[in-house]
């Protein structure tokens, strides 16, 4: 193994270039370090001026998601031997705009899951006296998959359709909603499924399932909208069926 | 065309599930095992006679019709985003769909008018 590797970063300052570009740096190769080490160091010792987004270095809080070689991934979990001796090229992710370096601005995903109302909804909330909503192991796991999203945005840099048709609602929002669909404790499915089942939601994705599988944490939203689709496309054939009477 | 994606998804999923489900059967038997003499392949007359039974001729229809609506939907999208064909996207669909269509009622007479 070599004792160092070469990390090229994109660089994008926007009050020194109009065009983002390259910068290399070679940083010492450790196998105990992740992509984000790397980062880090360059940071630390090499180059200050470098911006790119962190938290919790342990794959849970979603903000190191970045393009490592052309595929997105969160970069705390990603080890640089998985790559070395090949050079190793850190891009922001696909289909954001770049605020600074490797800094994504995410305003659009953040409208979108507003609009798919990831919150357990009740026509009726019952007084905290009558106590808590139970559920069983059972009841939790038929959503608990999708609940395991960290907003990490893996998926929509994966995804070509959102990068044609930036009003899809997208893979993680999609999922999201239908975890909370999917909830015994939620009565909200009649309102997702309206915005859901407009064409920008569920009927953009034309299933490339990239996706599932780039998703750190295993949530398989292309499943989640397929899942989805055949609950629209039911609602669809009772609509016809029963015209008058559609919940 | 928004208002009827619903029904083309589930002809594409029907289709889809058709076709990976019942294709290799009958691509193993029509394929390989009759020519290479796994087995007897039927003969004609045999084959004949199956086809007078309705629910054979509803069971080709089922075999042939839906995966056409597959092919148009995967077709349909491979151009409209595959291509960046986005400004014929009326075209595509009508033309994708309109093979589908025409293969489905083709096959629906020939089923029909089978001696
Ligand atoms: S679904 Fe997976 S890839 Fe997409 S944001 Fe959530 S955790 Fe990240
Ligand atoms: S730093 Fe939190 S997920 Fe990578």
């Amino acid at each position: 193994m070599p004792s160092t590797v070469a990390l090229t970063v994109a660089r994008y300052r926007p009050e020194r270039e109009s065009e983002p570009t390259f910068q290399t740096y070679e940083i010492p190769f450790r196998k105990d370090w992740v992509v984000l080490d790397a980062l880090n160091h360059v940071k630390d010792e090499l180059d200050g001026s470098l911006s790119f987004r962190w938290s919790c270095r342990m794959g849970v809080c979603g903000s190191c998601g970045m393009k490592v070689n052309g595929t997105p991934k969160l970069t705390c979990a990603t080890f640089l031997s998985d790559y070395v001796p090949a050079p190793i090229r850190v891009e922001p992710l696909d289909y954001f705009p770049v605020v600074r370096d490797l800094v994504v601005d995410l305003t659009d995903f953040m409208r979108k899951l507003k609009q798919v109302k990831p919150w357990i909804i009740r026509t009726e909330e019952k007084p905290p006296a009558e106590g808590e909503y139970l559920q069983t192991p059972d009841q939790l796991d038929t959503y608990k998959q999708f609940s395991m999203c960290i907003n990490c945005m893996l998926c929509y840099s994966a995804c070509p359709i959102y990068g044609l048709e930036p009003s899809f609602i997208g893979p993680a929002a999609i999922a999201l909603a239908q975890r909370y669909n999917m909830d015994s404790r939620d009565e909200g499915a009649a309102e997702r499924l309206k915005i859901l089942s407009e064409h920008d939601g569920i009927w953009q994705c034309t299933f490339v399932g990239e996706c599932t599988k780039v998703c750190p944490k295993h949530v398989d939203p292309a499943g989640a909208i397929q899942q989805y689709k055949l609950t629209g496309a039911t609602r669809w054939v009772k609509s016809l069926l029963l015209p008058w009477g559609t919940r | 065309m928004g208002r009827i994606t619903p029904l083309l998804w589930l002809l594409f999923s029907a289709g889809g599930t058709v076709a990976a489900l019942l294709f290799p059967v009958h691509l193993v038997l029509t394929g390989l095992a009759f020519p290479l003499g796994w087995l007897e392949a039927p003969s004609y007359e045999f084959l004949h006679r199956l086809l007078t039974h309705p629910m054979i001729r509803l069971y080709l229809f089922v075999l042939i019709s839906l995966p056409l609506f597959h092919w148009a939907h995967r077709f349909r999208y491979t151009l409209y985003d595959g291509l960046q064909l986005k400004h014929l996207t009326e075209l595509i669909a009508v033309l994708c769909y309109g093979v589908a269509f025409l293969g489905t009622a083709m096959t629906a007479y020939l089923l029909w008018n089978i001696p």
